[in-house]
């Protein structure tokens, strides 16, 4: 196991154990700017050793992985969890999404086992972040207004997309990772040199940090498990693995590495935590938090830096 | 020193409503409002401010009381169903009337 998840389970124990241990909320603040930044201003720089042309289409092929995991996701919520069209919406706008976080641990996982990976892929991760909450939100109303429609009542209030395009696209996540992209795309690796102490150098002791409050925020969370327990144990952890498959076959098909192919079916696997819950509160307000994000925060993202990453891996080596 | 009465509206939310609460406000005829981040509990858990989520806001309107009731009641009918909310108005006194 990768040190930085000692620091995960450090902070998930003093949680449950009900230590008094607390990171200031200004502290969570910079850490998540500082991450997101450095993910961002890595991938631009590699971005620039590359051409476009050649990023482009598996670009594409990522975005539409982005926006088909919540087609996959809903229908099992709805048939097999029995919930409805707005937890069901909401939970797989979540899923449909990605956690920086998640693949940011990966990133430390494969440095540590010597793996190469495609270095552009934080351009995949902002990629990621948006198709699969606009899908998880469309599916939501869709069923609200054919319920509305059955019920002989008007269409329910509609989704107000502008405003909630500009939270999703604006959102600080998506600000951060493109823009720390574009930065360093420009910069080039000689304009960053001067950045890379701070940037480079700190990050994994950084993502310790974070992961350290990461685990106070996940143990704090177990509470949501408390009324569906069984059904969110279960999606919370099959669910990724199907959409592990899914991202490690796609990047099989699209000629990635060994690296790629696990840290695409990582990221087909992760579940956002930060962009969609903020998006998908105003604009599915009936669907209950407290589902969504004990299974993205409570479940899968354990899971996937602590089991999935490895498991996701031995996958990948199987199938290349 | 002379002073007016006006309500106090207090209005706890999950913070993911401030944006959408100051619209209102202002809209339904605030001319001010003061917000702050805190964190509490209450009947169906906490929320302890530990993450972007799980954020809470407390706002505060000063105003007539023909406007606090029609913000407080905008308030129950769109947002009280799905959202935690707690909410409560109190007799005030101002020094300077018009400024609310």
């Amino acid at each position: 196991m990768d040190p930085v998840v000692l620091f995960f389970l450090l902070g998930a124990f003093a949680r449950l154990a009900k230590s008094d241990l607390r990171l200031p909320e200004a502290l969570y603040e910079t850490l998540s700017i500082y991450l997101l930044l450095a993910i961002g201003l890595k991938g631009g720089v590699e971005i620039a050793k590359h051409s476009l042309g050649a990023v482009a289409p598996q670009a594409l092929a990522v975005i539409a992985m982005g926006a088909l995991l919540p087609l996959v996701a809903f229908p099992v919520l709805r048939i097999f969890a029995k919930l409805s069209h707005a937890d069901a919406g909401n939970i797989a706008a979540h899923y449909g999404s990605v956690s920086v976080v998640t693949f940011a641990v990966g990133i430390a996982f494969l440095t540590r086992q010597q793996v190469a990976y495609e270095s552009y892929f934080p351009l995949f991760v902002a990629l990621l972040e948006v198709p699969g909450i606009v899908v998880g939100i469309l599916l939501a109303k869709m069923g609200r207004d054919a319920m509305a429609a059955d019920a002989g009542s008007s269409p329910a209030r509609a989704v107000r997309w502008g405003p909630l395009l500009h939270e999703v696209l604006l959102g600080k996540s998506v600000v951060l990772l493109v823009g720390g992209l574009i930065i360093g795309w420009i910069a080039g690796p000689q304009g960053i040199d001067p950045f890379k102490g701070l940037f480079f150098d700190l990050f994994r002791g950084v993502l310790a940090l974070f992961l350290l409050e990461m685990g106070l925020v996940a143990a704090g969370r177990i509470a949501d498990l408390k009324s569906r327990w069984l059904f969110m144990l279960g999606f919370g952890t099959l669910m990724p693995i199907c959409f592990a498959v899914i991202g490690i076959v796609l990047g099989k098909a699209l000629g990635l590495s060994v690296g790629g192919m696990t840290l695409l079916g990582l990221l087909a696997a992760s579940a956002s935590y930060i962009a969609a819950p903020t998006a998908t509160r105003i604009a599915i307000p009936e669907a209950n938090p407290g589902l969504s994000i004990g299974l993205a925060l409570g479940v899968t993202f354990p899971f996937n830096i602590t089991l999935g990453m490895p498991l996701y891996h031995a996958i990948a080596q199987r199938l290349n | 020193m002379q002073t007016h009465p006006k309500k106090l509206l207090v209005i706890i939310a999950e913070a993911a409503l401030e944006k959408l609460l100051i619209k209102d406000a202002r809209r339904l005829g605030a001319h001010g409002y003061t917000v702050a981040e805190v964190h509490g509990g209450g009947a169906t858990g906490e929320r302890d401010a530990d993450w972007e989520g799980n954020r809470s806001i407390r706002m505060e309107v000063i105003c007539d009381e023909a406007v606090a009731q029609t913000i407080a009641e905008h308030v129950l009918n769109s947002y009280c169903k799905n959202y935690s909310v707690s909410m409560f108005l109190a007799d005030v006194e101002v020094l300077r009337p018009a400024k609310f």
